[in-house]
């Protein structure tokens, strides 16, 4: 993208955020305030899973004419996925009318906003991450960590790691090692994989990578002697390519490299070069552009020079599809709130009913557009993630390819670990869990 | 293994842990190149080893030739040092350390954002054609694609020996390093020479954003580097090559070796802070560092 073609969509969304800020265009308007970063060392992957968010919503808007007629709207507050910019931008967009709910795409923040948000009564949304005791919505009635939350990564990991040893059984005395970001998110598995090392009798050992992970020799040094089975790479950002690429200075075989859901972008293999290929991760929707949505936002939007990706060529990414199904999630929400409170631009807490009651079967994700993208999804009151499954997938040196079906977490044995960190929670700041119907 | 030590594995971190130091030193020459001159802790080199691999590779994927990339990145680099000379330190000159400092603070962020609003913000791999498949000596794996950094190290320290020791330009180089008043006092166009250092400076970092950029991939992460220069620069003195050599070598070694056998006691993670660790060691003891001149000052 030129220059100038850059110039003009700046000029472009400060235009909308204008128009967002027009008090008189909030009458049946329904605002999306979007904690996004575009800048810093994390734009890659912000870049990709905002531009996905923002294409599905102005899809909405274009083709539907909004959600019943209630028209999207947004603006962009930049945090270099910072979380003192996190909190500054959500004190002032908060302000604004009809918010829907907060997408900040980071932990930190999402940990910076727990009783900000609890306490103004606006859901905040934190995709495929979020601390694992939001997942309890009896303490955390405002947080939804949707589709996958850490411990029920963690699971699938070593689920598939199972079925591809010919059984979880077959995991006794397998040796498995963890390579963890130096960070809270890094560490937030480090207890489940501890409960799932003890349940199937595996050998865990866990190695920190301090942030940002631009150099691992050390840590690689070490997996080489240890000679694991596996590796489980819990990365983000820079770390992730070199992790791959030491993998391959250790002569370690980087199929058996198994990459997390923040692990598993084109940005992570990209830049590994052909040491990535054979490289397995973690996904909760496939990469592509063969899906129904996908292609209507391409003919919709990027057709027309609408798009929000500067690089056509990430049109389907693994970060693009996160960030349409997304949209779809926050959309559906929506949709789900008016049949209760009326087809009008609705509060944060009648929003926050709407993903409490989401309920995607496959038919009215086919219907969505959304078939083979998006899972099936059940969010209660009880329930803030959705009994979501992952699938695994391949790099091949272009692109990423599907390596097995999908895999569903050990929900029974990972519910007791999120109802006592929400008790711990809730202990710790007097709160009374609410009683759910369901 | 189980009889006792691991020597063979000892001699493997070490040398990774050298050869990890030498890339560390190639950050850390651009820094000395500069405080050498101007007496200037330029912490904007870290941001221009990510303009110029950024550059380098968004031409390379335009289609331009390799060799076409490189001296169109050579230029610009040599440009980018230019201005910051005129548009930065020449209003700055005779302001305090300190201010200086908060200009190339301030110059890092400037230069972070041009690169990311020119060239996007998209994360770019970079092949240079070494294949980084290790090699075995004696059971002992080492990088294929370190050695060649180390040896792209050499070849510049050898060179900027030369420059500094046998041309005209070097020679001015070093009576501004020595004493910049009597420079002046000899006729030396001081700003010239700064001009001339900074596009030096952003030759080198072209060299560091190249090997760096192949190892981590061209993304903002490779402006964080600096941090890894800061302890080889405490360790080595400010102001010496041989010194950002020698302290990437003790930094790097340290770091590795301290991870892999006493990490474990304080729950990993820590050659981030242990390099730091040494490196406020040596401030106490030589706070000059090992090759750093000393400073003698009229009060």
């Amino acid at each position: 993208m030129s220059f100038t073609s850059k110039l003009r969509s700046f000029a472009l969304a400060t235009a909308l955020a204008l128009s967002v800020a027009t008090p008189a265009a909030w009458a049946d308007e329904q605002y999306f305030p979007l904690q996004s970063y575009r800048v810093g060392p994390y734009a890659a992957g912000g870049t990709g899973f905002f531009g996905g968010f923002i294409d599905y919503l102005n899809l909405v808007n274009i083709r539907d004419g909004g959600v019943n007629g209630v028209k999207l709207t947004w603006d962009e507050c930049e945090t270099q996925y910072e979380v003192e910019r996190g909190v500054e931008c959500y004190e002032r967009q908060k302000t604004a009318k009809n918010v829907a709910a907060f997408n900040p795409l980071s932990l930190g923040i999402q940990i910076a906003l727990l009783e900000r948000a609890t306490a103004d009564k606006i859901p905040v949304i934190t995709i495929d991450h979020g601390m694992t005791a939001t997942s309890d919505g009896r303490v955390f009635p405002y947080f939804f960590p949707l589709l996958m939350n850490p411990p029920s990564e963690t699971s699938a990991i070593i689920n598939y790691i199972g079925q591809r040893e010919g059984g979880l059984d077959k995991l006794k005395g397998k040796k498995v090692v963890v390579l963890y970001h130096g960070s809270p998110y890094g560490k937030e598995t480090i207890p489940i994989y501890e409960l799932l090392a003890e349940k199937y009798g595996f050998e865990l050992q866990q190695i920190e990578v301090p942030h940002p992970g631009s150099d691992q020799q050390s840590q690689w040094l070490t997996i080489r002697r240890l000679k694991p089975d596996y590796v489980v790479l819990r990365g983000w950002g820079v770390m992730n390519p070199v992790a791959i690429k030491s993998a391959q200075k250790v002569g370690f075989p980087v199929d058996h490299l198994i990459g997390n859901v923040w692990s598993n972008s084109e940005e992570d293999v990209i830049p590994a070069g052909s040491a990535a290929k054979g490289y397995i991760s973690l996904i909760t929707q496939p990469s592509g552009t063969e899906f129904p949505v996908v292609q209507e936002i391409i003919k919709t939007l990027y057709d027309k020079n609408l798009g929000n990706l500067e690089d056509k060529k990430r049109i389907g990414s693994v970060y693009h599809n996160l960030g349409i199904v997304n949209g779809i999630l926050n959309v559906e929400a929506i949709r789900t709130a008016q049949e209760k409170f009326g087809n009008r631009a609705l509060t944060g807490e009648e929003v926050q009913w709407g993903f409490e009651h989401l309920n995607l079967d496959e038919a009215k994700i086919a219907k969505l557009g959304g078939a083979g993208l998006l899972q099936q999804i059940h969010v209660t009151c009880a329930d803030h993630e959705g009994q979501g499954s992952v699938k695994f997938q391949q790099w091949d040196g272009e692109k990423w390819n599907l390596v097995s079906d999908w895999i569903k977490p050990d929900r029974e044995l990972l519910r007791p670990v999120i109802e006592a960190a929400a008790a711990k929670y809730a202990a710790e700041k007097n709160i009374t869990p609410r009683t759910c119907a369901e | 293994m189980d009889g006792g030590f691991d020597w063979s594995f000892f001699v493997e971190v070490l040398t990774g842990g050298l050869l990890s130091g030498v890339m560390y030193s190639l950050v850390a020459i651009g820094f000395v190149l500069i405080y050498k001159t101007s007496g200037v802790l330029n912490f904007a080199q870290g941001s221009m080893v990510l303009f110029a691999a950024l550059t380098f590779v968004s031409l390379l994927e335009k289609g331009m030739p390799f060799a076409v990339a490189l001296a169109l990145t050579l230029i610009a680099m040599i440009l980018l040092g230019l201005a910051i000379e005129r548009a930065v330190l020449r209003p700055l000159v005779n302001k305090a350390p300190i201010t200086l400092f908060m200009a190339t603070l301030g110059l890092a962020y400037v230069i972070e954002g041009s690169a990311q609003l020119i060239w996007g913000t998209q994360v770019h791999g970079l092949d240079l054609g070494i294949e980084d498949v290790p090699l075995e000596f004696s059971g002992v794996l080492v990088s294929t694609f370190d050695l060649f950094a180390a040896g792209v190290a050499a070849v510049m320290v050898i060179a900027l020996t030369l420059f500094f020791r046998y041309t005209r330009v070097g020679l001015a180089f070093r009576a501004v390093a020595d004493d910049q008043f009597a420079a002046l006092a000899v006729g030396l166009r001081l700003p010239h020479i700064w001009a001339t250092v900074w596009a030096a400076a952003g030759i080198v970092a072209l060299v560091a954003g190249l090997l760096w950029g192949a190892r981590l991939g061209v993304q903002f992460s490779l402006s964080l580097i600096v941090l890894k220069a800061l302890p080889v620069l405490v360790l080595g003195g400010f102001d010496s090559i041989a010194g950002a050599i020698v302290g990437g070598l003790i930094i790097g070694a340290t770091e590795k070796l301290g991870e892999v056998y006493i990490g474990d006691y304080f729950g990993g993670g820590i050659e981030s802070w242990l390099a730091y660790a040494v490196a406020l060691v040596f401030l106490l003891i030589k706070p000059s560092g090992l090759f750093g001149q000393k400073l003698v000052e009229r009060v």
